[in-house]
């Protein structure tokens, strides 16, 4: 079984990467790119077969340690 | 009086720690490996050094931060154990959940390496006392991630609550209030981005950061 974890920037929190990003978009032409938030994607494989309680633990995982919940907000995506 | 100087897997200001602490204490601290499970009896204060522990995967500071010794440093400074985090050491600090805030990526996206001017913004604290009110300093800062973030509510209390020890004179990283270095509720847990421990002698081009230490020692 694989959790797909997002881990982004929450809103408010100032963005320099993404800011960069978009303007840097903007600057290839693409001036419909208004915003960016650039995040990370964290690919777990685990053992077991109850996705359920697995996305428990995952959940247990973003909270001790794969956001840092006073920046960060995050996204579980289960995949069996 | 023992301090001790935590090190991590690419710790790097680790032996400044230790040169500034063996200056002021004149006995030199324990060194203690990020993998122990306890600080050796007897320590009286700790330094987490700068550096960029675990090549700041994930978050500058996270994996540092869930090492078994910070438990027991974590544990040890809610019942009083004084404790220092200078630049990755602050991170490491935030991460462990020992200060409140965060370090995010500097606001200009540059690493940042260069003498930096400070107010004194609280001379009233465990690791402020030897310098004047409001008086100005110079530490050394290198870091990328040194851009200090808190929300409206955590902010607007660490300000009231005078928790605020030290302010950039002109901001290299976007903080917010121009935090650079910030005390715990209880004054004896102290995190920087600047780094003290390098301005302790007249070969680093100036000795300002002895006060600081002075001041934390001399409480104990």
């Amino acid at each position: 079984m694989k959790a797909l974890v997002y881990v982004g920037l929450k809103p408010g929190v100032l963005d320099p990467q993404g800011r960069t990003i978009a303007r840097s978009l903007n600057d290839l032409g693409f001036d419909e790119v208004t915003n960016a938030l650039q995040g990370k994607v964290i690919e777990l494989t685990l053992n077991g077969e109850d996705a359920e309680a697995a996305e428990a633990r995952v959940t247990e995982m973003c909270e001790k340690l794969l956001a840092n919940t006073v920046i960060e907000n995050y996204r579980i995506e289960m995949q069996l | 009086m023992q301090t001790a100087v935590i090190r991590f897997p690419a710790s790097n200001c680790d032996r400044d720690a230790a040169v500034a602490l063996e200056k002021v204490t004149g006995r030199a601290p324990i060194m203690v490996w990020h993998r122990e499970t306890e600080l050796p009896d007897g320590i009286d204060f700790v330094v987490m050094p700068g550096g960029f522990s675990y090549g700041d995967y994930l978050r500058s500071g996270a994996i540092a931060s869930r090492s078994p010794i910070v438990r027991d440093i974590k544990a040890k400074s809610e019942a009083g154990l004084p404790v220092a985090g200078f630049c990755n050491g602050f991170q490491v600090l935030t991460e462990a959940g020992m200060l409140p805030g965060a370090l995010m990526r500097n606001k200009n996206l540059k690493f940042v390496c260069r003498p930096e001017r400070l107010t004194v913004a609280n001379a009233n604290t465990r690791y402020t006392k030897h310098y004047a009110p409001k008086s100005e300093v110079t530490f050394p800062v290198a870091h990328h991630d040194g851009n200090y973030f808190a929300d409206k509510d955590t902010l607007n209390r660490i300000e009231k609550e005078g928790r605020v020890t030290f302010r950039y004179v002109s901001n290299p990283n976007g903080s917010l209030n121009d935090i650079a270095g910030i005390v715990n509720k209880a004054g004896n847990v102290f995190g920087m981005m600047p780094h003290p421990e390098r301005a302790i002698d007249d070969m680093h081009g100036g000795t300002d950061g002895l006060g600081l230490f002075k001041s934390i020692i001399e409480s104990i």
